[in-house]
């Protein structure tokens, strides 16, 4: 892989490894026993890693590929392949987490495996390992193809891949030590935030300069979906994740915003990354990949333009829905809900166009599991966001706050349109990549929908019931004023929906391993096929690449 | 910065440049000329990846 390289490439590559190295060993000597010091050490095996890897190849020749007639994909490959990884470990971890809340005993005692450690695991491992692995790699195939360039760097994206990938390493080691600092999905302490800001900055500039390269006069929808994510995300990480160091050689941190301020901000945080990590990046998959392998324009690009929109205006006020019932001034909680209630529209326009678009392809939708995967998520799409709507209304949420309708409102959106679009996408493209014919196995892909299907409906399904069944409990009281249940009998209540969603989500993780075998089994034995088209357009071939008029 | 200002402005031009936004994009997403260029973009994913595209 790094024969594609130049001499140059590789020589920045390994300075590259060489000062993150060193940044590692600062850590690892102001830390010392502290967690920042573990981490350094981590940061030292990364990029010592990166570094041999590297070394090993420096006096390879250099490469004689015409780099202006192929995208550059060897990060995109990677990067799917992290994806899977990343799904199997932190589903792997979500179905033990359910399973402790079933069955307590399985926490095995230990401090690291404690409901509270391996929880964020799973949530960052889903999120951010599978979630962000996916996006980085999608953004990089739909930038190139889009835009009909090779990507602006060689040495960047795996800057961008490997930076976020260590990110994601530091933040799962530091929770099953206890590191913390308790805002929910921004749990990792200053120094990967630090560090995250740069890898991202990279990851925008990198986006940026391949569309500046374009040969396509427009800019592609996705396009805008995927920036979006990009440049939310990077305003919310830097702002919720201000915080003075307790000190520079310990973990420790504390916000710089305190009471009411500090959970107005971390809640403003909170749903925007629902929308901008998992709503608009995934958006952006949706309009790439369920046209392209349905073979049929998106129905209406008008509609897609307006709702993109629509849902960044909105999205980014609706976060005190989170905070209703609390300190924060009422008219806050009321604006968030009414932003909540208008979301619904350019939510269902997306939603509605991606159906609409298969409309008169519904014998592909029967014949492909992988366009059924598409579909499918888009349904999930609307399921969930007119849930949203629904219970960030003040009196629904009365009764939804707190109970495990929110966990299934989580997982309707998480699973059935994150996960599933995800994996729609990687099918799309893993032939494509490894100039396969088709996937290794098809059957597998047919037993993955079945799986992953079953798994979500009976996941939600599951919380549905436990958490109205929970929060009427709650609100149950006597004759004489008193409430009719204890809180321990609201758990007997729970534990059956509880062994069921551990059921539903060992589905869910079963299929993600099928995906994973079948992935790995088409790159090492699926039949070769040289594809006849995707190639960038030569700039030279033809007129201006950008003509003055558009 | 108080509450008050704050929240004064949250509810005057906040409301307002919100509206004005929104009109601009639902004028701009709807503009008749400019459906042959959105047809155009919506097609081009379809047809791309042959060399040149033009
Ligand atoms: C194998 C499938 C999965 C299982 C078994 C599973 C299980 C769980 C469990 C048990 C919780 C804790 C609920 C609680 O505290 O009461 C949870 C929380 C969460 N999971 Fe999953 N999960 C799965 C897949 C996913 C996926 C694919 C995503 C995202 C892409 C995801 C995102 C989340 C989030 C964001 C939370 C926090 C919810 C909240 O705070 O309300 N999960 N999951
Ligand atoms: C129109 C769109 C949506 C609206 C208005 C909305 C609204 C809400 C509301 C009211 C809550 C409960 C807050 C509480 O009681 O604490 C919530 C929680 C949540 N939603 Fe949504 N939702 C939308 C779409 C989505 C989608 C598509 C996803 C996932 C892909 C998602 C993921 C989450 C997560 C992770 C939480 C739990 C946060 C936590 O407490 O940890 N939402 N949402």
């Amino acid at each position: 892989m790094m024969q594609r390289l130049t001499g140059a490439e590789r020589q920045l590559a390994l300075i590259i490894s060489v000062l993150t190295l060193l940044s590692g060993l600062a850590m690892a000597a102001a830390g010392r026993a502290d967690p920042l010091g573990i981490h350094g050490w981590i940061v030292v095996l990364f990029a010592g890693a990166v570094f041999l890897l590297t070394l090993g190849s420096i006096y390879d020749p250099e490469p004689r590929e015409d780099r202006a007639v192929s995208y550059y994909d060897d990060p995109t490959k990677v990067g799917l392949i992290l994806a899977l990884g990343w799904a199997v470990v932190g589903m792997g971890m979500g179905v033990w987490v359910a399973a402790q809340l079933a069955w307590p005993d399985l926490r095995f005692d230990a401090a690291w495996s404690s409901f509270g450690r391996i929880r964020p695991v799973h949530t960052s491992g889903v999120i951010f390992g599978f979630g962000g692995n996916a996006l980085i790699a999608t953004s990089f195939h739909v930038m190139q193809r889009t835009s009909r360039a090779r990507l602006a760097g060689h040495v960047s994206p795996w800057f961008v891949l490997l930076g976020f990938n260590l990110f994601c390493i530091i933040a799962a080691s530091g929770y099953l030590m206890g590191v913390t600092q308790s805002k929910e999905y921004a749990e990792p302490e200053w120094y990967a935030d630090i560090w995250l800001v740069i890898v991202w900055v990279v990851y925008f500039v990198l986006y940026i300069r391949t569309l500046a390269r374009r040969n396509e006069p427009h800019i592609y929808v996705a396009n805008w979906y995927y920036l979006a994510f990009i440049l939310v995300v990077a305003v919310l990480h830097i702002v919720n994740n201000l915080a003075v160091p307790a000190s520079l050689t310990g973990a420790k941190s504390y916000s710089a915003f305190s009471g009411v301020q500090d959970a107005m901000t971390q809640w403003w945080y909170g749903h925007n990354a629902v929308a901008f990590f998992l709503t608009a990046g995934f958006l952006g998959m949706l309009y790439y990949f369920l046209p392209k392998r349905a073979e049929r324009p998106i129905y209406s690009y008008r509609l897609s333009i307006l709702s993109f929109w629509g849902i960044t205006f909105f999205y980014i006020w609706a976060g005190s829905h989170h905070l209703h019932y609390t300190a924060l001034p009422q008219w806050v909680q009321t604006l968030g809900m009414t932003f909540s209630v208008m979301l619904l529209v350019p939510s269902w326009a997306s939603a509605g166009n991606a159906l609409m678009t298969l409309n008169g392809a519904w014998h592909k939708v029967r014949d492909d599991a992988t366009l059924r995967f598409m579909m499918v998520a888009a349904v999930f799409y609307g399921l969930s966001t007119f849930e949203g709507s629904f219970m960030a209304v003040r009196a629904v949420n009365s009764l939804s706050h707190y109970t495990d309708w929110t966990v299934g409102h989580v997982h309707a959106g998480a699973m059935g349109w994150v996960a599933l679009i995800s994996f729609g996408s990687i099918y799309a493209v893993v032939p494509l990549l490894w100039q396969r014919e088709t996937m290794y196995s098809w059957k597998l892909v047919e037993w993955h929908f079945w799986l992953a299907l079953s798994g979500t409906v009976i996941y939600v399904f599951a919380m549905w019931n436990s958490g109205i069944t929970q929060g009427l409990m709650w609100r149950t009281y006597t004759e004489s004023g008193t409430l009719a249940y204890s809180f321990t009998d609201t758990l007997v209540a729970m534990h059956p929906y509880y062994v069921a969603r551990a059921v539903g989500g060992a589905l869910f993780l079963t299929g993600a391993v099928l995906a994973l075998f079948n992935v790995v089994m088409t790159i090492r034995h699926a039949p070769e096929k040289r594809p006849e088209r995707d190639y960038p357009t030569s700039s030279e071939a033809t007129e201006p690449a950008v003509p003055a008029a558009e | 910065m108080t509450h008050e200002l704050t929240s004064a402005i949250a509810k005057s031009f906040g409301l307002f440049y919100l509206l004005a936004l929104s009109i601009g994009i639902t004028v701009y997403a709807f503009w008749p000329s400019l459906g042959k260029r959105f047809d155009k973009a919506a097609n081009s994913i379809l047809d791309d990846e042959d060399g040149p595209c033009r």
